[in-house]
């Protein structure tokens, strides 16, 4: 039995009051204004991660000291309409240069905006992987304390 | 498979029990299932238990799942915050 176990990707949809061009341009260039500070993956404190606006280009998160770590790089740079990002973090937020999933975010005019599809897929390469995610999930540093964070930042 | 593996551990012979597939099949397929990280197993004697992985790739995922959610919602945020900014 020639059997291959893949978990589902992870789907997301948001409908955004803005053309695809802003949107594109938020997600991308303003990434560093909506992606959670707790994520980041340097001793330092999170800057803002930067995806250079290009096929082939670095997708990094900047350091407060000025260092950088990668994150993964940019797959696809269609703007408006289409993005994919290699994401070549573990489940411990842990660059691995060996570690390949993919993040696909598409823009598509709606009504009087954008609906924005995001899909996370290739997740069973983080199989090996999986095993410290309890930790990440239940600790301070997981859910509880993101959520936070993020009621605080959307409020502001 | 999983699905029998719902409501508790199973030895194998019982998950095969009832399936058009041969015994050394599900074996074949609790393997991989196991290195996918979805179930674990036990040895109780002579027999293999198995059970659904709670820290495997499934909550692997749903972590993902929940981060993105929190991400897109700051981004939408975002987006409109700032495209009303641009109107003005």
């Amino acid at each position: 039995m020639n059997t291959q176990i893949r978990p589902s990707p992870v789907r997301k949809s948001i409908f955004v009051n803005a053309s695809p061009d802003h949107a594109f341009d938020v997600f991308t260039s303003g990434i560093g204004r909506w992606w959670p500070k707790s994520h980041k993956i340097g001793p330092a404190d999170l800057d803002r991660p930067v995806i250079e606006p290009q096929t082939g280009g670095r997708w990094y998160e900047l350091d407060v000291d000025g260092s950088q770590c990668e994150i993964g790089r940019v797959a696809v740079w269609e703007p408006p309409e289409r993005l994919v990002l290699i994401w070549q973090l573990t489940p411990e937020f842990a660059y691995d240069p060996e570690l390949v999933t993919e993040v696909e975010v598409t823009f598509t005019p709606e009504g009087t905006g954008t609906r924005v599809d995001l899909e996370h897929r290739d997740l069973e390469r983080m199989g090996a992987k999986a095993d410290a995610m309890r930790e990440t999930v239940s600790g301070p540093g997981g859910w509880p304390g993101l959520l936070q964070l993020f009621a605080a930042t959307v409020e502001k | 498979m999983l699905e029998r593996l719902r409501d508790g551990p199973r030895p194998v012979g019982e998950i095969a029990k009832g399936l058009p597939v041969t015994r050394p099949a599900v074996s074949q397929h609790l393997k991989v299932l196991k290195e996918a990280g979805l179930v674990a197993d036990r040895s109780e004697g002579t027999r293999r238990i198995y059970h659904i992985d709670p820290k495997g790739l499934g909550a692997m995922r749903a972590w993902l799942d929940q981060f993105w959610d929190s991400a897109l919602t700051a981004f939408a945020a975002d987006v409109e915050r700032s495209a009303k900014r641009e109107d003005k």
